[in-house]
């Protein structure tokens, strides 16, 4: 596709499925509808009782705005944390959570369960975790002299691994009957619980470091080759490497605290995008968030209208990404080596 | 020629434990000169060459670039003076060649940037300088050895540097692909380039290298003309190897190993018996 269609298209793609994704659920609405209260909510005239736009106001602006909105974060940042992760690691098959940041916030959120009785309580120990777990693989890899790469992907093993089995831990300590199930629910992931307040706390930081890695992408390709080539082509590459972690800790934590584990879209995404685009980093990184964030919105409205129960979209994206992702594979390995 | 010298590298000391990789390494380079840094497997060149691109910081000594101290220079203002051309490797992703010689103007970006047009042709410019424009938008994994050296010397074109640092730059190509990177590096140094590269075959340096530097266990052994330098008793002591260095003509010497070239009968003496000797046409090296 040509470069400066590229993205036009993708965003008119978004607008789209956000606007495609507002008419469902168990009260579908008519596109016209949808047109219809934006257009009396911004122009303020229309031509529908007032009754309705009051329906459409708490269906629209309360319940699957949100929902949408965080649907677009999430699959963004997981998206945009994969891509930076495989160029920096110089590993096409690595994903947001080899540092451990999702096995560490999980660990958070069910610590905050058991031990913690507010929800804001649970999604802070949530984050809290998810950068611990982050910062226990970036000090062993400081601790040793030698390849950082290697180490911190160590590190990272070591991390998950020890944070995992701190997750077991809970588990078997919590209520079988009410913790336990809540525990392993939030852990397959859902948007149910999104509500405007940590929309806007989890957004802002997250929006912001979505923007930061895309101006930050112009580095990515050089990284990709190797530490010493970065490095004598004058870029400080500790640096620049611990602030692409930090973004990307941040955001991938705050995807968990929004929703839960959600897993597989951070090392999919990037592969369709170099697929679709090819593996210039300068474009892969803001095309894979548009293409993550549709993604995201069309699997959690499968998870919420397939059946008559909501599936966990944990479950949705790794049952839609994994045979997706077998399929596409060999046309997908086009774009790394 | 100017005076003062472009490199001045003094006393050049480092160890990664407690035993020194280098020691007490010194020497000065010209600009516009070609230095071939000549030494067995592991005797401290690939790290002079790291320290020499301010990769690594020495234990002891300085190195200078047009008399500034190079661990005074930030890291952007050494690659503006210094392009390291590595050694040959494939890349994880199938970057364009366009986008890896794009890499060689971060030396010149501000913090946050884009590519700009000037980039672009500078970029442009430094493949058409190699003939190599055909391969703008190929995958840089596509290509064939030699064009894969030929674009990352490109990009050190492109990065503006004057002076190009070479790990090995020929290894791994076939011997075509080995003459016209040869052949580039020529006719880079006649525009007034400077070229300091490690290599493995000493012929190499007899061809095209003003100037051999032979490091043996960390320590300079010998820094002179190739001519000069490049000797069966010298390629003895730094290889252990016996070799016979030829002179074909005037201007031109051939490394041959002592048994092919008939004088196998000394091959167990301690040094190689023959020294640079008269004159000697290709079929008198056939005839023995």
């Amino acid at each position: 596709m040509k470069r400066n269609l590229l993205f036009p298209a993708l965003i008119f793609l978004l607008v789209l499925t956000v606007a495609f994704s507002m008419t469902l659920g168990r009260y579908p609405l008519a596109l016209s509808d949808i047109a219809g209260f934006f257009l009396f909510k911004i122009f303020g005239a229309g031509s529908m009782e007032f009754e309705r736009y009051n329906l459409l106001g708490s269906l629209l602006l309360d319940i699957r705005m949100p929902r949408i909105l965080a649907a677009i974060l999430i699959g963004a940042s997981l998206a945009v944390a994969g891509s930076a992760f495989q160029a920096m690691f110089v590993n096409p098959l690595v994903s947001p959570s080899l540092l451990g940041v999702l096995a560490g916030a999980s660990f958070g959120a069910a610590l905050g369960m058991v031990f913690f009785k507010s929800w804001v309580a649970v999604q802070v120990a949530t984050f809290l975790f998810g950068f611990l777990a982050v910062l226990v693989s970036v000090g062993i890899a400081r601790m040793h002299k030698g390849n950082t790469l290697l180490l911190l992907v160590l590190g990272g093993v070591i991390s998950s691994a020890l944070f995992t089995s701190l997750l077991s831990v809970i588990k078997y300590i919590a209520d079988p009957y009410n913790q336990l199930p809540a525990i392993t629910q939030w852990l397959m992931g859902g948007l149910s619980l999104v509500d405007g307040k940590i929309l806007l706390t989890a957004g802002i930081p997250q929006a912001a470091s979505i923007i930061l890695v895309c101006l930050f992408s112009g580095y990515l390709n050089a990284l990709s080759m190797g530490d010493e080539e970065a490095r004598a082509l004058g870029i400080s590459v500790e640096w620049i490497r611990m602030l692409l972690i930090f973004l990307a800790t941040l955001m991938s934590a705050l995807t968990v605290v929004l929703a839960g584990m959600i897993g597989w879209v951070g090392l999919i995404i990037p592969h369709i995008t170099r697929m679709l685009v090819g593996p210039n980093n300068k474009v892969v990184i803001p095309a894979s968030a548009l293409i993550g964030a549709i993604y995201l919105i069309v699997v959690d409205d499968v998870s919420r209208m397939l059946f008559n129960v909501e599936i966990p979209i944990g479950i949705t994206t790794s049952l839609i990404g994994i045979p997706f992702f077998a399929i596409i594979l060999r046309k997908a390995k086009k774009g790394w080596n | 020629m100017e005076l003062k010298p472009l490199i001045q590298v003094e006393e050049i000391s480092f160890g990664y434990t407690e035993e020194n990789v280098l020691s007490d390494i010194s020497f000065t380079i010209k600009k516009g000169e070609i230095v071939t840094l000549l030494g067995p497997n592991g005797c401290g060149k690939s790290t002079l060459i790291k320290i020499m691109l301010g990769l690594l910081r020495p234990a002891g000594g300085d190195i200078f670039f047009n008399g500034k101290n190079i661990q005074q220079m930030s890291s952007k203002s050494l690659a503006r003076e210094v392009a390291y051309v590595p050694q040959l490797h494939k890349s994880s992703f199938p970057y364009t060649v366009r986008d890896v010689v794009l890499m060689g103007r971060i030396p010149h970006k501000a913090f946050f940037f884009q590519y700009s047009k000037a980039d672009m042709e500078i970029a442009a410019d430094a493949l058409g300088r190699l003939s190599i424009s055909h391969l703008a938008d190929r995958a840089y994994t596509e290509i064939s050895g030699g064009e894969r050296q030929l674009t990352l010397i490109a990009r050190a074109l492109a990065q503006g540097a004057k002076t190009f640092i070479m790990d090995e730059p020929a290894s791994g190509l076939d011997y075509g692909n080995q003459m016209r990177l040869l052949d580039q590096i020529i006719k880079l140094s006649r525009e007034g380039y400077t070229f300091i590269k490690s290599t493995h075959s000493p012929e190499h340096a007899l061809w095209i290298a003003d100037r051999a530097i032979m490091i043996k266990n960390g320590a300079l052994m010998a820094d002179g003309k190739c001519d000069e330098v490049i000797s069966s008793k010298n390629l003895f002591h730094l290889y252990n190897a016996r070799v016979n260095v030829l002179k074909l003509n005037r201007s031109l010497r051939v490394c041959v190993p002592q048994t092919i070239c008939g004088c196998t009968e000394f091959a167990h003496s301690p040094l190689p018996p023959c020294e640079l000797g008269e004159p000697i046409s290709c079929s008198a090296v056939r005839g023995g």
